[in-house]
């Protein structure tokens, strides 16, 4: 449980917001020309990581809008929140 | 030589005020190689390491672990056992730990406390009713006991269940599997630790992975904080680390680690002699023999490493556990935990060779691994030893990601994820 501030509404309680998983994974550009690993990766491999990590996020329960955030995922700190499209910060 | 625990070593340890117990099991530092190694000492790792020892005669085999024996998910988790899932595969994998259950702690010499209680999982709307009717059929089908009841049966099988109609969530209806219970979640870590050194296992404690050696496709052995040690076969069994694992050789798991809850209250006299669980409102409830009721929440929806969880997820369970159990309403909380678990895309684990020779991952067991680790450490030990999965685990290979020959226990596994 942490806060979050929302690029759009500002800080809220992580209550509000439904977390999205991994960010930057991009969606096949020729979808019909991938082969059944590359599937497997884009659908379900993850890094997972401990640590620093990039990840989508989805104010669920206030504007409802998705934006990524860079966050520690050993101790939850929020290191870095930007909206879609955006560049990532580097680390 | 390991001294055998009967009632005769008790009375003999009690003339000397119980201070000549011999170890449990020895501190060695490691060797420079071994002929298998398995990462992470928790339950399903000591299975593995004891049935490779016993059953396919690798005696030349080390468990290294980086805290201590028992000390993750093994001693974090709410100790149900059962095995009514909906799926074959699903069914024939928890089933086969079950039976395994049944004769533990004869066969450690270590009292496990495997207790058949019964397990109780309730339906609270119409779709929970005919989802628990078909899991029921598909159950018994499968060779698994298990019964419907209607609300006054459940009333029956646990009197303090609140079954009025009016209630936020009606008790609708429910099924039980009797065979299935409880066990003492450290005792099993402790008495296959036991088990696996009496058969020349060395259980390193305190010691960390930090690196997987490769040779081109083939392992070659691991980095660890007490130094390299040189093997050929890895068996990762890290829970919620496995992905940190599986990053050091390159290897990437459909998995996500999340922190998932649980609490105990303060201990009071016998009330609730069987496991109840709820899968609309999440919550489930059993008693341990201490008399504190064991209580296990949900997890949060993001990826944490951090052992924690949120407040919001304890309240939800609480508030469900007060509906059903209006007489809980002045039990005081004693202590709250969280553990990593590591959850797969269709809920099922992962028992499975990779793509590099000589490592093995068993993890993605979620919310509910403790029930299946002696079948896990069995089916591990054959798919380590022969290269190969045993029948009962081919289903849970990592490829299913590839082919789409998903296990999906989603809702389906009488359990919310």
């Amino acid at each position: 449980m942490f806060l979050i501030n929302c690029p759009y509404c500002g800080e809220r309680d992580q209550q509000e917001f439904k977390a999205g998983g991994e960010a930057h994974i991009e969606r096949p550009k020729q979808p019909t020309e991938l082969s059944d690993d590359e599937w497997a990766e884009y659908l379900f491999m993850r890094k997972n990581i401990k640590g620093v990590q990039f990840e989508r996020w989805n104010h669920a329960h206030g504007c409802r809008k998705w934006f990524n955030m860079v966050r520690d995922t050993s101790n939850d700190e929020i290191k870095a929140i930007y909206k879609m499209g955006e560049k990532p910060p580097s680390q | 030589m390991r001294n055998k625990y009967s009632v005769f070593s008790l009375i003999k340890n009690a003339l000397s005020y119980h201070e000549n117990w011999q170890r449990a099991w020895k501190d060695p530092a490691p060797k420079k190689e071994y002929d298998a190694v398995i990462v992470g000492g928790g339950g399903h790792g000591l299975a593995t390491a004891y049935y490779l020892a016993k059953k396919h005669n690798m005696n030349n085999i080390a468990v290294v672990e980086k805290g201590w024996i028992g000390g993750g998910n093994t001693g974090r988790n709410t100790t149900i056992i059962r095995s009514n899932y909906l799926w074959d595969a699903s069914a024939g994998l928890y089933d086969h730990a079950l039976k395994i259950w049944e004769g533990l702690s004869q066969e450690l010499n270590y009292n496990v406390m495997f207790s058949q209680r019964g397990v109780m999982n309730l339906a609270h709307n119409l779709q929970d009713v005919r989802d628990l009717k078909r899991r029921t059929h598909a159950n018994r089908l499968n060779g698994i006991d298990a019964v419907y009841l209607s609300t006054e049966e459940v009333k029956k099988f646990c009197p303090i269940i609140n079954t009025s109609p009016d209630i936020r969530y009606p008790v609708l209806g429910g099924t039980l599997q009797r065979r299935a219970g409880t066990a003492r979640h450290d005792a099993v870590a402790w008495g296959y630790a036991r088990g696996a050194d009496a058969m020349g296992v060395d259980i390193i404690q305190n010691c960390e992975v930090k690196g997987i050696k490769r040779n081109g496709d083939s392992v070659e052995g691991i980095e660890t904080t007490k130094g390299f040690i040189k093997t050929k076969k890895v068996g990762v069994v890290a829970a919620g680390h496995s992905s940190v694992i599986a990053n050091m050789a390159g290897l990437r798991l459909p998995l996500e680690s999340k922190p998932l809850q649980a609490l105990v209250s303060e201990p009071v006299k016998p009330i609730i002699d069987t496991v109840v669980m709820s899968n609309a409102v999440h919550a489930y409830v059993s008693q341990s023999d201490k008399g504190e009721l064991v209580i296990g929440a949900g997890t949060d929806d993001y990826i944490s490493y951090t052992q924690k969880g949120s407040h919001q997820i304890v309240e939800g369970t609480l508030n469900a556990i007060l509906e059903l159990y209006p007489i809980f309403s002045r039990m005081r909380m004693l202590r709250q935990w969280g553990g990593i678990v590591d959850i797969c895309p269709d809920a099922s684990p992962i028992l499975s060779k990779t793509s590099i020779k000589g490592l093995y991952f068993n993890c993605g067991w979620g919310t509910g691994g403790f029930k299946a680790t002696p079948g896990s450490g069995d089916l591990f030990a054959h798919t380590i030893a022969n290269d190969e999965p045993h029948k009962l685990n081919a289903a849970f290979n990592l490829n299913r990601f590839v082919s789409g020959d998903l296990v999906d226990e989603h809702g389906a596994a009488a359990v919310a994820h």
